[in-house]
């Protein structure tokens, strides 16, 4: 036997792959016809891939390039199907916190892709602002504000900022927030 | 980027029901139709006599 075979790998990262196509497109079938090029594409182009990097990320890359690119071709065919998946999954049993998640997912659906995207990189799938900033191909800037301002957007579409929340606001830390801002001026 | 209290909160439940949509599609399984696909992958190449 030689050195392992990356492409052993691929399968390891299947879960991942349809958890990130599926929160980006909210429609299964279409994030499992992405999933299956990106399985045929990195198969097939594997000695692009450097060993001992991160493969996910790899792989991820390959998988919003896809994406992208059926979308550029789906604007030019027909209507949008977005929802779908959405409605399935809030069928599901409800259990504490199922109403916020329907909200959230109403908002979520609001958001640009590249804003999910941006969000779903950092904020679920664990990568770092550079890694994401690499896979996305932009400035490690751009994913913060996308990921801040698509927070943003979801405390706003979610209504997060006009209830009780704001009685957990801290006296202590906002006066220490306020004098650090000073003082950096 | 400094963040006041009631942002951080704010954040934190937009990031909790993040991972959560997240998880639920990440336990979903995957469809027999991906190791179908990696298996004929690997015939094909075998077939071809790129295998070692």
């Amino acid at each position: 036997m030689s050195s392992p075979d990356p492409r052993d790998e691929l399968v390891e990262h299947l879960p991942a792959m349809r958890a990130f196509a599926i929160s980006l497109t909210r429609n299964g079938a279409t994030a499992d016809d992405m999933v299956q090029d990106t399985v045929v594409k990195a198969w097939t182009n594997i000695d692009k891939f450097e060993q001992g990097t991160n493969m996910r990320a790899w792989l991820f890359t390959i998988l919003r390039n896809t994406y992208y690119s059926s979308r550029r071709k789906a604007r030019r065919e027909v209507a949008d199907v977005d929802g779908v998946h959405t409605d399935a999954l809030a069928e599901k049993p409800a259990h504490d916190g199922r109403l916020q998640m329907t909200d959230f997912r109403d908002a979520f659906a609001q958001l640009s892709d590249e804003q999910r995207e941006a969000l779903l990189l950092v904020g679920a799938s664990g990568f770092s602002y550079e890694d994401a900033a690499e896979m996305c191909g932009v400035a490690v800037g751009t994913i913060k504000s996308r990921t801040n301002r698509a927070r943003q957007r979801l405390a706003e579409l979610m209504h997060l900022d006009d209830d009780d929340r704001l009685e957990l606001t801290d006296e202590a830390t906002l006066s220490v927030l306020s004098a650090s801002k000073a003082a950096s001026f | 980027m400094t963040r006041t209290g009631p942002s951080r909160k704010r954040e934190s439940v937009i990031d909790e029901n993040l991972r959560r949509v997240y998880d639920e599609a990440l336990e979903e399984g995957v469809p027999d139709r991906f190791t179908d696909l990696l298996k004929a992958l690997k015939e094909q190449d075998q077939a071809k006599g790129t295998q070692k």
